[in-house]
Order: C-alpha cells, then structure tokens, then sequence
C-alpha cells in the first residue's frame, strides 16, 4: 500500500467563460519514505497538484473528480477541520520563499511552539525543548539562544532552515516541499536539498520535491512524475527517466540538462511554449510541439500507458495496438 | 531606541513653535485688536496708549518671544470677546470636548475594528456585503446632516434624546463630567455617534482591506499549511499583522475627531472647546483662537509621538532598524 495515492485528479477553475481545466487525470503514487520528483515548466500543474493533496487550493479552485488517498483513507473529501488536523500532523509543507513564509511579528521559537502544541499534547516547556532539538535538527547553530530571535534576524537559507523546521514539527509522513531552493542563493541550495534529504531519510519522511530544476532531481528523487500542461506525461525511477526518457517531452528535458542547477523553464531546446489552459490544443496537449508527432496525437489524448520496463508515459508511440506513422 | 524617541520629541517641539509662530502671526496680522477692545469714538491717543500697555509697539522678536513664554505657562491672555483669561475659558471647555471626543474614538474603535476583521474574513458573506453599503453612508453623509437627522428623529419626533447641551454636570476638581448623571449619558449619544460614524468607516474599511491583504501573504498560507486553527491564523497571525497601519490610522482618527468636533459642537450646542472657537471666529478673538489653535497642535503632535512609539511596540524589525541607525552602524 502506498503512502498516498492520487488517482484521477482533476481540479477546474470555474471562470465566467466556462471552466478552466487545470489538472487533468492526474494520477501517481508515493511510497513511505519515497522522494517522488516532479518536474515540469512554470504553469504545468505542479504547485496545483500540491495545493489539492493539502486541501489548499485557492477559491475558486476545486477539485471536481478523482481521488487522494493518505494510508489508504480518502482525504480529498474531508470536512476544513478534519483535513486542517492532517496538516502539519501528517503531511507537511514547505514552500518556495523563506523570506516571507515566516510571520515577520513572532519569534521562531512562538511559530515553531504554537505548531507543535496544535498537533501534540505537549506543555509549553516541552515544545519548547522539542523546538530547539527541532532547530538543531535542521543546522541552526546555538539554537537555545536563536529560538527567541525574529524571522528578520536570519540570512534567506537560515530562514528555510526554520521552515524545514516548522514542517518537520509534528513528525509527517509525507512533506510537499514546492520549490524549496528557487528563491535562495545558488550556494545555498544544495545544502537545502541535502538537508531536507537527511531529515526525510531519518524520520522515514516521504517527500514530494516540485522543482523545474532537473540537477535537483537527478540528485536527489527515488522516482520523477514529469508534468505538461495539466497532465502527467512520465513517471518513472530518476535513473531510468534521465537514462532513458521515453515521452518526446521528457526526451527535451533531458537533452536540456548538462548541469545540476540549470533552470528548465530557460531551455530553447524545445521549439515553442507550453500552452495556456485556455489554448490547449485537441488530441495530445505536447503535440504542436512534438517531434515524433503523428495523426492520432493530433486526434486523441495519451493516457498514461506501459512504456517499457519500469516506464509510464503519455504517448502513443506506446500504444501497442494502435501504433501508426 | 531612546535615540530615536528623543528625536521624535525634538521633532514635535519644533512643530509645536512654528504652530506657535503662525498663531502669533494671527495677532499682529489678523484684525486690530484694539479696535475690538475700545468702541469707534476712542481717540487716536487712547489707542496708542492701549497698544503700548499691551506691548504691541515692541519689536517682533520680543513680542513672538513674550508669546512663547506666556503660551508654555498656558497664558494666552485676555478673550476680546468675553474678557476672561483664554486659559480660564478654556479649561472650562476642555472637558466636555475631550469627554466628546474620548467617547466617539471609543466607538469608533470599539466598532470599526471587529467589523473590519469580520468583513475581511468573510469576504463573500451577505453580512459582509450589507455592512459595507451600510459604511458607505456613513462616509458619504456629511457630518452636521447626519447631526440634523438624529435630532430630527431622536428629539424633535421621538422626544428620547437632548437635543442640545450637556445635560447635568458633574464638578471634580476642574474637570466637569457629564458621565455622572444619566442626563449626561443621553446628551452624549448623539453627539458622539454623529462624530464616530465618519471615522468608524475608515477605521472599518482600513482593517478589512488590510486583512485582505494579508490573507493573501505567504505566511498566512504557510500558517494554514501547518494546520493552525482558524482562530488563530485570523487573530494571531492576520489581525497583528494589520496593526501598524491600523494604529497608524486611529492616531489621526483622534486628532480628525477633535477638528471635526467642531462641527459636532456646533450642531448639537455641545459647550466644548469647538464651539467656543466657532463663537471666537465670529467675533475675531485672537486670543482664544491662538490659543485653541496651539492646543489642538499640541494634542496631534503628542498623538503622533504616541504612535510612533507604539510602533515599536508592536514591529520587532523596527526595533532592529532603528538601534542599529541609532547605534551609529551601517
Ligand atoms: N487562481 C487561479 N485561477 C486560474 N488559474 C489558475 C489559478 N492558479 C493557478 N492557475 C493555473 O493553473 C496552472 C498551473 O499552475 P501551477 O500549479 O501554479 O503551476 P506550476 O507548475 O508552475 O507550479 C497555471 O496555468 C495557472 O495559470
Ligand atoms: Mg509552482
């Protein structure tokens, strides 16, 4: 059984001029303890896909079909209260700026206390005690002292540090980390990943780590979930899909990494731009993009389908029986 | 921090003597008083004389200088109009406007803020839609209208209500109260609602649109994100965070309240400090107007150092700026 499963998934916008399909049929598996990457340009769904398994999407933003199971109980369909006791206590998050995702009025120490007593029973003292461990945890030196600093009194990657920390608080099992490193300092963000990957590796923590910077997940994913417009376009083990990447798409991201901290979003290697949710075209949404299309991408849409030993892509180059061109 | 409390205090001080230079101007250039103190027929000698035993043949300088030492001692000379001290009419009036105006900023307060949190939370909410139409009255209705109003309905038809005065006084020492008697009590409702609506709605519309704001902020996201409760993403979180703007905003909501209960007093007949200004106006009574003027400077200016204090209070990275420039450093 896996950690958390989503299946089908599908959010809308609804907008005056109809609905917004902005995830569509998205469905992957985490395992316990399992860094899942994913992957995927600036508006391919990756920060949705985040937002919909913590229950935070904005409004309008729902969920309108499909399934999010957390240990095997459907969590898609719980009450605000309900769901607001599975954040923080089972799946935590970290978001992209540390600069501003720390109320700037309260200490670390206040944050970090308040988020460990709403999730467990503890006394002031002790959370306060599993604070600083939680502080030292993540690398702040002289954490005793530092626990009654203001977010401002820290540098960006210290910041995030204390996010980590915060995300950490009630143990998780699973942590969305969307984007941790793209706002700080190129010299900082492998010390972030790195971190973020020992913690999860000690507590058994499973991670899904949103980055468009394929170095990272290179470095750092069990498997990658890559994403275009909305959809999931390949899954896969990381060795496998950097090896071997199967669908077109996957094929230019690739193509687009001779090294680690490189930004996907920048690359030229694929001709044109992802298309807006408004413009996504009939049949295949990579397809005026594609160099392997044919007629049927023009005509149908890829489900994710076998693509070879541990290989799941979008694509009908796959499709066994209905392989034309 | 003591540095930059000292500077604001220096700051205030030189406000407070060029208020004190433009009400000393307002004597020598405004009106004669002389012609208000001696009737038509008074010769051209006794006037001289008058203005000789009034210094007002003294070079400049050492009239502004005389102005500033009497104005620190609270002496503002003699009113033209009423030939009583300044200072004695107007610790007569000071009460009733500060009671006036204590009890609008109250209500203003009292009001403006939980339903400028209620509006900013429950955006969509039919409450929140009413409640805003509701204040957009109370910006747009001038002041003395909406004073006429309640007379109209609460004295003249319902006959509840005092339409005028103070109703019964309490003496405590200087200080009159009317917070004593239940006349008292029911002469103020009017008056203080009429001056407390305006500011109400700001006060309102200022908070709802800065928890709008700050609703939209990463770190209340990140707050729901850790599963914080509501009450505590709303009030801890949000709330705090709307605080030096929102207080910003009531220090000049309490110094408008004491310019606009001018107004106010006049409407409604309210023996406060306004209204004995209003009478000053009419009649050119410098004294009493140099007087009212520097006073009411005097209680902005000490607002204003008030709430830059209270700044401090409440944001810890002014705290850190502010030592560190203080300090000297960077
Ligand atoms: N509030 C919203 N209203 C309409 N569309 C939205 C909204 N939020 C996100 N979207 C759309 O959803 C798509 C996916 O966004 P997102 O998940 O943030 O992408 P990313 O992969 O960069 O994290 C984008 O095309 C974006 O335009
Ligand atoms: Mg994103």
């Amino acid at each position: 059984m896996a950690l958390l499963e989503v299946e089908n998934l599908r959010v809308e916008f609804p907008t005056r001029r109809g609905s917004l399909l902005a995830l569509d049929d998205v469905s992957f598996q985490i395992e316990e303890g399992e860094v899942l990457g994913v992957v995927g340009e600036s508006g391919a769904g990756k920060s949705l896909t985040g937002a919909a398994i913590i229950g935070l999407l904005e409004p309008p933003g729902r969920v309108t079909a499909g399934e999010i199971k957390l240990e095997d109980r459907r969590i898609d369909n719980l009450s605000y209260e309900e769901m607001r006791k599975i954040r923080g206590e089972k799946i935590g998050a970290i978001f992209q700026d540390p600069l501003t995702s720390l109320n700037p009025l309260y200490t670390i120490g206040r944050q970090l206390i308040e988020t460990i007593r709403v999730h467990m029973d503890l006394t002031q003292e002790e959370a306060k005690g599993r604070a600083i461990d939680l502080l030292g945890e993540v690398g702040i030196p002289a954490a005793e002292r530092r626990i009654d600093s203001y977010p401002h009194e820290f540098s960006g990657g210290m910041r995030q540090r204390v996010v980590i920390a915060l995300a950490l608080c009630a143990n998780p099992r699973l942590i969305i980390a969307d984007e941790p490193t793209t706002a700080l300092d190129v010299s900082i963000q492998a010390q972030i990943i790195a971190l973020i990957k020992k913690l999860c590796r000690e507590h058994k923590t499973a991670v899904m780590l949103i980055t468009h910077d394929m170095g990272v997940i290179a470095e750092t994913a069990d498997r990658v979930a890559v994403m275009y417009a909305g959809r999931i376009a390949e899954v896969g083990p990381v060795r496998r899909v950097v090896k071997q990447p199967k669908h077109p798409y996957t094929v230019g991201l690739m193509g687009a990494i001779p090294m680690v901290g490189h930004d996907v979003e920048r690359l030229t290697q694929i001709d044109g731009a992802m298309p807006r949710l408004t413009e996504i075209p009939r049949g295949c949404s990579f397809n005026p993009r594609c160099p392997k299309v044919f007629a049927r991408c023009r005509e149908e849409r890829p489900e994710l389908m076998h693509a070879g030993r541990n290989a799941e892509a979008a694509c009908w180059q796959f499709d066994k029986e209905g392989r034309r061109g | 921090m003591t540095a930059y409390i000292l500077q604001r205090v220096f700051q205030a001080v030189a406000v407070m003597i060029v208020v004190a230079f433009v009400s000393f101007l307002l004597f020598n250039f405004v009106g004669d008083p002389v012609d208000n103190m001696v009737g038509q027929e008074a010769s051209f000698e006794d006037r001289e004389a008058m203005r000789d035993s009034l210094g007002l043949n003294d070079p400049f300088i050492v009239q502004f200088g005389r102005f500033l030492g009497n104005a620190v001692q609270g002496e503002f000379g003699i009113s033209y109009r009423l030939q009583r001290p300044v200072a004695a009419l107007i610790s007569e009036r000071m009460p009733a406007t500060l009671e006036l105006v204590g009890a609008s900023a109250i209500l203003s307060i009292l009001l403006g803020i939980p339903l400028g949190v209620y509006t900013g939370i429950k955006r969509y909410a039919m409450s929140s839609r009413t409640i805003l139409t509701l204040s957009l009255i109370g910006v747009s209705l001038p002041t003395f209208v909406i004073g006429i109003l309640l007379i109209y309905v609460f004295s003249v038809n319902l006959g509840w209500l005092p339409s005028f005065g103070r109703g019964q006084v309490t003496q405590l020492g200087w200080w009159s109260t009317g917070f004593l008697t239940v006349s008292g009590w029911k002469a103020i409702i009017m008056p203080s609602v009429t001056l407390a609506l305006f500011q109400m709605t700001l006060i309102l519309r200022l908070v709802r649109s800065e928890m709008l704001e700050v609703m939209r902020t990463d770190y209340i996201k990140f707050a729901r994100a850790r599963g914080l409760p509501d009450r505590m993403i709303n009030f801890g979180h949000a709330f705090k965070n709307t605080l030096v703007p929102v207080i910003t905003i009531i220090g000049l909501n309490v110094g408008s309240l004491i310019a606009f209960s001018i107004i106010t007093e006049t409407v409604f007949q309210w023996p406060g400090m306004g209204f004995l200004f209003i009478q000053a106006v009419g009649f050119a009574d410098i004294p009493v107007m140099a007087a009212y003027l520097v006073l009411v400077a005097a209680i902005f200016v000490t607002i204003n150092l008030f709430v830059d204090i209270l700044y401090f209070v409440v944001d810890p990275r002014l705290r850190v700026e502010r030592t560190v420039s203080a300090g000297g450093g960077e």
